[in-house]
């Protein structure tokens, strides 16, 4: 990103100062990496909302960023914590359950559908923005809970121990949690993807 | 070892964190069953697939933020 040549330190401590300018090239600066950030959680109008909100927090905040991290890796955390408030405060339904969406055995404990082979890199036969929406909207399917684990260590690869943090889980109950999300998003996958290549 | 242990258990056998002896019978059953080699293959697919989502658009540089919402934002700003 451009905020990688910019001078951070004489950024932050504009910054500190309640600079206009300072803010407004912040802004300028990382908005645009950010707000993909908050598409990835968030449809367009909320993850505009989410980013407003997070710049917001960092320029009161400021005083608190100690400059160990790299001020977009500071920000990107903020964006991510806004995405996941937001998220928190539309979702008011009971946590959906996963169940129907986790591949299914027989008795015998082998597959009850034996998984056929996927092709190769399947967005070279449809295109990556169509391979990009198949994903997008399957991720959307999964219930709040395993989507938000699925985003934040798969996607923007936090730690087990992040995210945790974030959703309020042990580091335990991430990994079960991003195994039973993956084998979902598998199973969602999976039909599409054979027939878009077909 | 059967397709649902194999199943269970998988993002520890990638991840390198079962024991040896379970994880030779993961390659054992691996070797004979089709399936479940292909189960693998898709589920590393699957988190493959994830991530390329997050990789910008072509026709989107990582800096573009629409001028309405940066105008927003620093009214936003004033307005506090």
């Amino acid at each position: 990103m451009s905020g990688d040549v910019i001078d951070e330190a004489e950024l932050v401590e504009g910054l500190r100062r309640g600079d206009d300018a300072a803010f407004e090239q912040l802004v300028r600066t990382y908005g645009g990496r950010l707000l993909q950030v908050a598409r990835r959680f968030l449809r367009e109008e909320d993850a505009r909302d989410a980013l407003q909100e997070a710049f917001l927090s960092a320029f009161k905040a400021i005083h608190r960023f100690d400059g160990k991290a790299k001020i977009s890796t500071w920000l990107h955390r903020i964006v991510v914590n806004s995405a996941l408030m937001r998220l928190r405060k539309k979702s008011s339904k009971m946590e959906e359950s996963l169940e129907p969406l986790l591949p299914k055995f027989l008795e015998d404990g082998h597959q009850a559908h034996p998984s056929a082979a996927w092709p190769e890199n399947p967005e070279e036969a449809v295109g990556r923005e169509q391979m990009r929406d198949v994903v997008r909207q399957a991720i959307d399917q999964l219930p709040e809970g395993y989507r938000n684990v699925v985003l934040l260590r798969d996607i923007e690869e936090l730690s087990g121990a992040e995210t945790g943090e974030l959703l309020g889980l042990t580091p335990n109950a991430v990994k079960v949690r991003l195994h039973r999300a993956r084998r979902a998003l598998r199973e969602i996958l999976d039909p599409q993807i054979r027939e878009v290549t077909a | 070892m059967t397709c649902k242990e194999l199943i269970d258990f998988l993002m520890d056998y990638l991840d390198g964190e079962l024991p040896a002896d379970e994880a030779r019978q993961f390659d054992e059953h691996l070797e004979i069953c089709p399936p479940c080699a292909n189960y693998l293959a898709s589920y590393r697919e699957t988190v493959r697939l994830g991530k390329m989502i997050c990789q910008p658009e072509k026709s989107v540089l990582p800096t573009d933020i629409p001028e309405d919402l940066v105008q927003a934002i620093l009214e936003a700003r004033r307005a506090e």
